[in-house]
C-alpha cells in the first residue's frame, strides 16, 4: 500500500491484507539497496498471526518516493518521524543489516516509540570493503555482484530455496540490480561511516538477535561486539546460514521472529 | 581486484538445486512419484494454501523433483526463478497467459517454431490476444509495430530455420522503452551459448525437450523469470501489479516484487491451466542437463566440421548458419555468441523439392524426425513437415524454400556424419 508522509509516497508491504491498527504493528527495516521485498516471507504469515507487520521501502528505494536519505541517523530519523505520523508507537523494529542499525538508532533516540527491538545481520560498525564501495560509487554491476556473493551462506549458493522453484543468488542479484543509480553507494557509505558509539548501552527495550553463522558481511564476531553492549538480550545462533537470513532459512526465521515478537 | 566467488557454470549445471536427499542422502536427484505431500497440523495446511509459507501441496503445483529441475535452469540462466511446464509449447502458453488478457497485443518475430507461430496468430486470437510479426532483424519494424495495447516482445535467439541472430541487447531496450518486456525462447541457444537475462531480456523460455535434455526421451518446457522488468511501473500488467482474489487479495509485485511473475505463473498458471512436468521427466531431463556444457562444446565443435563440408559440396547451393562469413549476423553471432551459434543449421540442395526427397531418404545416420536438439543428427524438410501448415505466403516469410533441408548436429563421430551426409548428397543429385 502506498502511505502519504511529508508530500512524498511510501510504499509499504502489509502481507496482502489491509493494515489493522487494532493489532500489534511491526515495521520491517531492508537493508543496502534492497527494498520490502527481503521480508516476502515473513510478511504474509506475520499478517495470518496477529500482528500488523509493514515492511516499508525507504526512500528513494523500492517504489517509495523521496530523495535517498545520507546517514543512518538522517534514516531513523524519517523512520521515527513515519511511525509517528502513522501513529503506531510504540512499535516492534526489526531491522536486517543497514535496517538494523537504522533500528538501533530509533530505539536510542527515540526510546518511547520502541517496545521492541529484533535485529538480524547486525554488527556495531558495517566497514564496507573499498573494492565494493567503489563499484558502487560507479554504479557498476560488480556492486551487486559481490553483495550477493559475500550475502549468501555456502548452502545458498548451491540450493536449499523451500520456496519451490526460486533460484536465491539471482533473487538477491536482481533485488539489488533493480535500485537507481546510486542507491547502493548511498547505503553503503551510510553503513560505512556509522559510528555506534554507547548506542547498544542507550537501548531501553528488549532486544532480540538473529546471526547466521556463515554470515560474511556482518560476522558471528561482528555481532558478539554489538551483542556486548546491550543490558538484556536473547540471541539466536543459525547455522550453516548467511547474511540473507530471512531468505536462507526462511522457516527458522519466521518461528523466531514470532517468538521474539509475542 | 575482488571478483565474486561464484560457482562456475559446469558446476551449477551438476549441482544447483539439489543437496543430498534430506531423508535417505541419495547422491543422485530421487524421482519423487508422487502427487500430495502431508501437511503437518491444519495451521501450516492453510499457511500453505495462502502463500504464508513455501513448501509442497500438490505436484501440479511443485514437486520435490521437478523443483530440482526449476532451481537448476533458473540458476544456470541468473534468473530469480522457473516455473517448469509439460512442454515447451506449455511454457510459451504459461508466460502469455499469465502476463496477458483479452485485448492485449503481441509483436513477435516471423522466423519463429511453427508451432509457436500457430498459437500466436490462430489460437490467441480466440482468446482476444492479437500478434504482429516482423522480421527480427529490422529494428524499425519491432518499434512501430508497438501499439498502446502491445504486452510483450517475442522472439527466438536463433530463427528458425533461417538461424537469426536476435539482437536481444537492441530489442530489449525498444521493449523497455515502451514499458514492455522481451521474452526470448532460447531452445536452440540453452545457457551455455548466450545468457539472454544478462543481454537484457526479461523472460526465457525453453523447450526442455531439445539440447537441455539432449537424449530426445522427455519433453518439458521452462519459462525462466529475469526478475529486473518492474511490472508495477506501468498499468500495463494487472495480473502482477493488482489485488487479485484468488489468494485474498495478494498483489503479486508488493509482496514479491522481482519473483513476482515466478510466482504468479506457478499459484494461477500451474494451478488453473494445470501443464505440470511430470517427476519422471524432470529426472530424465536433470541427466541431461548435468551434462549440458561438455554437450554443448562437441555439438558446435561438430557443426563447425559439418559446415566445412557443406561449404565445399557441388550439390550444395548454400548453407546458412551464423558461423558462416556470408551469414547476415555472423559479426553479431560473434559479439552475443562467442561460444558459438549453436548446432542447427539449413542448406539449399541442389535441384530443390525432388532432390531434398531423395536426400532425406537416403541419409542412413541422421534420422527423419521433427525434432531438434537431440544427441543423435537429425534432418528434416521443413516445408513438408514442421511448416507445413503455413500458407505459401507465410512459408517465403518465414524463409522456408522449398530447397531448405534443416539439419541438427549431433554428437556422433564427425566425420560418420560427414561421409552419411556425403552419401546422401550424392543420392540426391541422380535423379
Ligand atoms: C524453438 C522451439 N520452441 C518451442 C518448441 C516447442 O517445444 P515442445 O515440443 O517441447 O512443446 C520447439 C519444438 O520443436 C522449438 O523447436
Amino acid at each position: 500500500m502506498q502511505i502519504e508522509f511529508r508530500d512524498l509516497m511510501v510504499n509499504v508491504a502489509t502481507g496482502g491484507v489491509d493494515l489493522d491498527k487494532q493489532l500489534p504493528p511491526v515495521l520491517l527495516l531492508h537493508g543496502a539497496g534492497m527494498d520490502r521485498t527481503v521480508w516476502s516471507q515473513q510478511t504474509r504469515y506475520l499478517a495470518h498471526h496477529g500482528f500488523a507487520p509493514m515492511a516499508v521501502d525507504l526512500p528513494g528505494h523500492g517504489d517509495s518516493e523521496g530523495e535517498l536519505l545520507p546517514t543512518i541517523a538522517a534514516m531513523a530519523e524519517w523512520v521515527a518521524g513515519f511511525v509517528e505520523k502513522m501513529g503506531l508507537d510504540p512499535i516492534r523494529l526489526v531491522g536486517h543489516s543497514m535496517g538494523s542499525l537504522i533500528s538501533l538508532e530509533v530505539a536510542a533516540r527515540h526510546p518511547q516509540t520502541v517496545e521492541r527491538l529484533i535485529l538480524m545481520g547486525a554488527a556495531a560498525a558495517m566497514p564496507v570493503h573499498p573494492e565494493l564501495l567503489g563499484a558502487a560509487e560507479r554504479n557498476e554491476i560488480l556492486a551487486p555482484q559481490l553483495m550477493t556473493a559475500w550475502a549468501h551462506g555456502s548452502r545458498a549458493h548451491v540450493a536449499g530455496n523451500p520456496t519451490p522453484g526460486l533460484w536465491m543468488r539471482s533473487g538477491c542479484q536482481a533485488l539489488l540490480e533493480r535500485a537507481a543509480p546510486d542507491v547502493i553507494y548511498n547505503d553503503l557509505a551510510a553503513c560505512n561511516s556509522y559510528e555506534a558509539g554507547d548506542v547498544a548501552a542507550r537501548i531501553e527495550c528488549s532486544v532480540s538477535v538473529m546471526v547466521g553463522s556463515e554470515d560474511k558481511m556482518t560476522p558471528p564476531k561482528a555481532t558478539a561486539q554489538l551483542v556486548a553492549g546491550f543490558s538484556e538480550v536473547d540471541l539466536q545462533h543459525l547455522k550453516g546460514v548467511g547474511h540473507m537470513m530471512m531468505m536462507e532459512a526462511p522457516d527458522q526465521i519466521r518461528e523466531l521472529l514470532l517468538q521474539a515478537l509475542r | 581486484m575482488v571478483e565474486p566467488d561464484y560457482l562456475k557454470f559446469d558446476t551449477l549445471s551438476l549441482h544447483a538445486g539439489q543437496e543430498p536427499d534430506p531423508t535417505t542422502g541419495s547422491r543422485g536427484v530421487p524421482i519423487y512419484q508422487t502427487t500430495s505431500y502431508s501437511f503437518v497440523d491444519t495451521e501450516q495446511a492453510a499457511g500453505l494454501f495462502n502463500l504464508e509459507q513455501p513448501g509442497h501441496i500438490y505436484s501440479r503445483i511443485s514437486n520435490p523433483t521437478v523443483a530440482v529441475l526449476e532451481e537448476r535452469l533458473a540458476a544456470l540462466e541468473g534468473g530469480v526463478g522457473a516455473v517448469c511446464t509439460a512442454s515447451g509449447m506449455a511454457a510459451f502458453h504459461l508466460a502469455c497467459a499469465t502476463i496477458m488478457s483479452a485485448g492485449n497485443h503481441v509483436v513477435a518475430s516471423r522466423n519463429i517454431y511453427g508451432g509457436s507461430h500457430n498459437m500466436l496468430n490462430l489460437t490467441m486470437p480466440r482468446f482476444g490476444i492479437q500478434t504482429t510479426f516482423v522480421d527480427p532483424r529490422d529494428l524499425d519494424a519491432w518499434e512501430s509495430a508497438i501499439t498502446p495495447d502491445t504486452r510483450v516482445l517475442f522472439a527466438e535467439t536463433l530463427g528458425n530455420p533461417g538461424i537469426e541472430v536476435l539482437n536481444v541487447p537492441a530489442v530489449a531496450e525498444i521493449a523497455h522503452s515502451h514499458g514492455i518486456p522481451l521474452m526470448v525462447d532460447a531452445t536452440f541457444t540453452t545457457p551455455y551459448l548466450m545468457k539472454p537475462i544478462e543481454l537484457g531480456a526479461d523472460i526465457v523460455m525453453h523447450s526442455v525437450t531439445k539440447f537441455l535434455g539432449g537424449h530426445g526421451i522427455a519433453l518439458g518446457g521452462v519459462i525462466v523469470d529475469g526478475g529486473r522488468f518492474d511490472w508495477a511501473a506501468n498499468d500495463k500488467f494487472p495480473t502482477l501489479s493488482e489485488p487479485y482474489d484468488g489468494y485474498h487479495g495478494i498483489t503479486f509485485s508488493e509482496e514479491y516484487g522481482h519473483q513476482a511473475l515466478s510466482m504468479r505463473a506457478r499459484a494461477e498458471g500451474l494451478r488453473d491451466f494445470g501443464a505440470a512436468m511430470s517427476p519422471a521427466n524432470a529426472f530424465h531431463l536433470l541427466q541431461g542437463v548435468e551434462t549440458l556444457p561438455l554437450r554443448m562444446r562437441r555439438h558446435v565443435e561438430n557443426t563447425e566440421s559439418v559446415i566445412d563440408f557443406l561449404e565445399t559440396n557441388d550439390a550444395v547451393s548454400w548453407v546458412s548458419h551464423p558461423a558462416v562469413s556470408s551469414h547476415p549476423d555472423h559479426e553479431l553471432a560473434q559479439s552475443l555468441l562467442p561460444h558459438g551459434a549453436g548446432a542447427i543449421l539449413s542448406f539449399g540442395i541442389s535441384g530443390g523439392r525432388e532432390a531434398g526427397r531423395r536426400f532425406i531418404e537416403s541419409v542412413q545416420l541422421a534420422s527423419h524426425v521433427a525434432n531438434v536438439g537431440d544427441a543423435k543428427t537429425l534432418v528434416i524438410h521443413p516445408a513438408s513437415t514442421t511448416h507445413q501448415q503455413l500458407s505459401a505466403q507465410d512459408l517465403t516469410a518465414a524463409g522456408v524454400g522449398e530447397d531448405l533441408i534443416r539439419l541438427s548436429v549431433g554428437l556422433e563421430d564427425p566425420s560418420d556424419i560427414i561421409a552419411d551426409l556425403a552419401r546422401a548428397l550424392r543420392a540426391s543429385q541422380k535423379g
